[in-house]
């Protein structure tokens, strides 16, 4: 027996990696994906892991790995795999060479990101197997399966995971790290070369390879049944297999390991001994619906939900008809999550806010700037679309349309895909001006490094991409460095500008306040010389609260002293009281 | 043992994963199967955050749900009323005696809701504590959550002995004291 320890979804994920004697992993950070890459970072001297610029560099970094003979990985969020979508489906065609694994963490009830979408439907359409754990140690066991079916049945494998999942924690029992021997590279056209003469050939033999994993899924130990009352049948997987067990402890369960392909045999054999079959699957009825197409009698989206996360008191309500006696939650002001006191991107949303600009928004911690009452933010819809968002409202309507609209996007964004939609702006001949809000840093996932911060994954130093140069490098005149807390010369910029028939750039050059871990200054409020005229409070900063005779107070264990309320104040009412480190 | 539920509830950035770190640790040292759930991401800015701790000889879920919590450690007044519905017959809601605004109440589109301690008295075993106060006399504002734990302590079956093991084995070495004095403070609170 290893010894057992306390790991969340993502940690035990990490150590399944390292185990399992993977050599390579690349990834771009996503919540609810990101801390396995973090956590890989412990085990450097065994695998090499870095954070790409975005998932379809990470996922193709890894089919070259795999193809080099090692066993290779990628890390994402759901949305990640959109954009790893392109190579996603062609090296389903091509299969591997080490064992290939991406793992791709789903969101129900979206507590970080833009939409619900469901992996399992992806991997279908691509033809890709799926494994799915259902706690920490699984996370683990399961990881190092997916490696071994990968090479077994040369398909590349997704590792599917939830929020739930991914952030609990749960015991785990260490095992050692087993590296199997690398696989020889060997020259193979017909296999790897994707033109329309041999990926024909592959998709027969594709087709051929997941019907026999299909096969192999009817005995697979991770497809596992546990036999009780047959009152009541249960498939399910993942976290709502917990759900379940929870919720009726005496029911059949045929719990699937392996979530694609499904195992038909073993199904229809579970299936005739139970009275009432019920599939348990949060997000879209993927199981359901095969299911069901087999002829198979099941209740599932009749009475559960195909939106959000869920519960045993869910199952309890819907399955079992159960009459809880649960209180009706008081009615509480609700606390949305808010740009953090000291925030580089708070004064860039004031002048915005003031000038009357719209913003077409991108996806980070800026997003929060649609939030009231900076209210700024007109849209957001996914990494690096804000730019070309822009630039089609202006190929729409004209250069004067655009000339109280700005695109904001942030550094890492920048990099991930905005890069692309500025060519694309500059190419076209765009006349709009693009914010980049650069705090050197991930910020929203956590803070992680990119290709601009000039450190690597593992916080060593490298080559940092000069965001300005790259904008330079196309051809761009108007390119501006701006410190955020400037206020004067933010305002003057940006309207400047917005004004031009050229296209901009404002990078506003300020580090994320909680990168910086020294002491920070302290501001107080002076009620005598407070006019109560709220100007202070436009921005929205969550240390200054209102007092009951309307002047202003600073909570001191949340100022962390960015000035930016003493600028706004006209009476001198806010003042330094200690400097900061 | 029956699985014990507790539930850790504050705004973002309050060290609600520090704390059920600490009671996670806990629950291993008892030699129990154990489940934590956490929130990262964007809710972590400022917003409302739940931590859900389960223990005993075998967990399945890893969340707690309405109207099963043993113990609810809330570190902002507000927070408290929103989940106390979670909370079981004679369960214990221990309460940091604090206030912040969220944004709506800031900005004037909603108010605050007066007397939710005295409230929730009524319906809840509340155990109120001026955590925030009592770590400023400590000269570190910051360690008001083990301020709190210490209250919850009271209410849990681990010796403090066990506590201060764990203290030590979870928070950064440098504030190993100033937390266990923290926790003492908390522990000794009627």
């Amino acid at each position: 027996m290893g010894e057992k320890v306390i790991m969340l979804g993502n940690e035990a994920i990490a150590r399944g990696a390292y185990e399992a004697g993977v050599k390579v992993s690349s990834a771009y950070p996503g919540t609810p994906s990101t801390e396995i890459s973090e956590y890989l970072v412990q085990y450097r001297d065994d695998v090499y892991e870095e954070w790409a610029p975005n998932e379809k560099v990470a996922t193709e970094v890894a089919v070259g790995a795999s193809l080099a003979g090692v066993r290779s990985m990628a890390c994402m969020k759901h949305v990640g795999l959109n954009v790893a979508a392109d190579p996603l489906y062609s090296v389903s065609y091509m299969g591997v060479n080490g064992g290939l694994v991406i793992v791709v963490a789903d969101d129900p009830g979206l507590y970080s990101s833009q939409n619900e979408q469901d992996t399992r439907m992806v991997a279908r359409a691509a033809q890709i197997p799926v494994i799915e754990p259902s706690d920490s140690a699984e996370a683990k066991d399961y990881f190092k399966i997916a490696f071994e079916l990968s090479e077994k049945f040369d398909r590349p494998f997704i590792f599917r995971t939830t929020t739930r999942l991914a952030h609990s924690q749960g015991l785990v029992e260490l095992q050692d790290r087993v590296v199997p021997e690398d696989k020889v590279y060997e020259k193979n056209i017909q296999k790897n070369v994707m033109m329309p003469g041999n990926a024909k050939i592959r998709h027969i033999e594709i087709e051929k390879r997941n019907l026999e994993l299909a096969e192999a899924a009817n005995t697979l130990p991770i497809n596992r049944v546990e036999m009780n009352d047959t009152k009541i049948g249960v498939i399910t997987s993942g976290i709502p297999y917990q759900y379940v067990k929870e919720a009726m402890p005496e029911a059949s369960v045929l719990k699937l390991g392996m979530v694609n392909p499904l195992p038909r045999k073993l199904i229809e054999d579970f299936a005739s001994k139970v009275d009432t079959l019920y599939i348990v699957e949060e997000l879209d009825p993927v199981i359901e619906e095969q299911v069901k197409s087999w002829g198979i009698n099941a209740i599932g989206k009749e009475i559960l939900t195909v939106q959000g996360e869920y519960s045993a008191n869910m199952l309890r309500k819907a399955i079992l008809k159960q009459d809880l006696d649960i209180k009706e939650p008081a009615a509480a002001p609700g606390r949305p999550p808010i740009l953090c006191p000291g925030c580089p991107h708070r004064s860039v949303f004031y002048t915005l806010n003031k000038l009357k600009m719209h913003a077409a928004g991108d996806i980070g911690c800026y997003t929060l700037g649609a939030v009231a009452p900076l209210s700024v933010i007109d849209t957001t819809m996914c990494m690096g679309s804000s730019i070309s968002t822009l630039h089609g409202m202006e190929k729409a309507k004209g250069k004067d349309y655009i000339k109280n609209w700005v695109a904001v996007i942030g550094d890492s964004t920048f990099m991930h895909t905005g890069v692309n939609s500025l060519m694309n702006m500059v190419y076209n001949k765009a006349t709009g001006t693009v914010i980049i809000l650069d705090n050197s840093t991930t910020g929203m996932t956590g803070h992680q490094d990119h290709a601009a911060t000039g450190k690597t994954l593992q916080g060593d130093p490298t080559y940092a991409i000069s965001i300005p140069g790259i904008c330079k490098a196309m051809g761009i005149k108007n390119v501006y460095e701006i410190n955020a807390f400037d206020l004067p010369l933010l305002e003057k910029t940006i309207k400047e500008e917005v004004a031009k028939d050229e296209i901009s750039v404002i990078i506003t050059k300020t580090p994320c306040v909680l990168l910086d871990k020294r002491k920070k200054p302290l501001y107080v409020a002076h009620e005598d010389k407070c006019k109560k005229c709220g100007m202070c409070m436009k921005p929205g900063c969550p240390a200054m609260t209102k007092n009951a005779d309307g002047t202003i107070h600073i909570d001191d264990t949340m100022c962390t002293g960015c000035g930016l309320c003493k600028d706004l104040c006209k009476f001198d009412a806010i003042e330094l009281v200690r400097e900061g480190e | 043992m029956a699985v014990k539920n507790i539930m850790i509830v504050g705004v973002g950035g309050q060290g609600t994963l520090l704390t059920s770190r600490i009671l996670g640790g806990l629950a291993i040292a008892g030699g129990y199967d154990v489940k934590l759930s956490e929130v990262h991401g964007m809710a972590q800015r400022g917003g409302s955050v739940v931590t859900f701790v389960r223990y005993g000889d075998k967990v399945a879920e890893p969340i707690v749900e309405e109207g099963q919590a043993d113990v609810i450690i809330a570190f902002e007044r507000l927070e408290a009323l929103r989940y106390a519905h979670f909370l079981k017959k004679d369960g214990a809601l221990i309460v940091n005696d604090w206030r912040i605004d969220p944004m709506p109440v800031v900005i004037g589109n909603a108010e605050y809701p007066e007397n939710i301690l005295e409230d929730l008295g009524k319906e809840y075993k509340v155990y109120k504590v001026d955590a925030t106060e009592e770590s400023r006399k400590l000269g570190n504002p910051k360690v008001f959550n083990l301020i709190v734990l210490g209250v919850a302590a009271q209410h849990m079956d681990f010796t403090k002995e066990q506590w201060y093991d764990v203290i030590e084995k979870t928070v950064p070495p440098k504030t190993i004291e100033i937390n266990k004095k923290a926790f003492d403070v908390g522990y000794g609170l009627k």
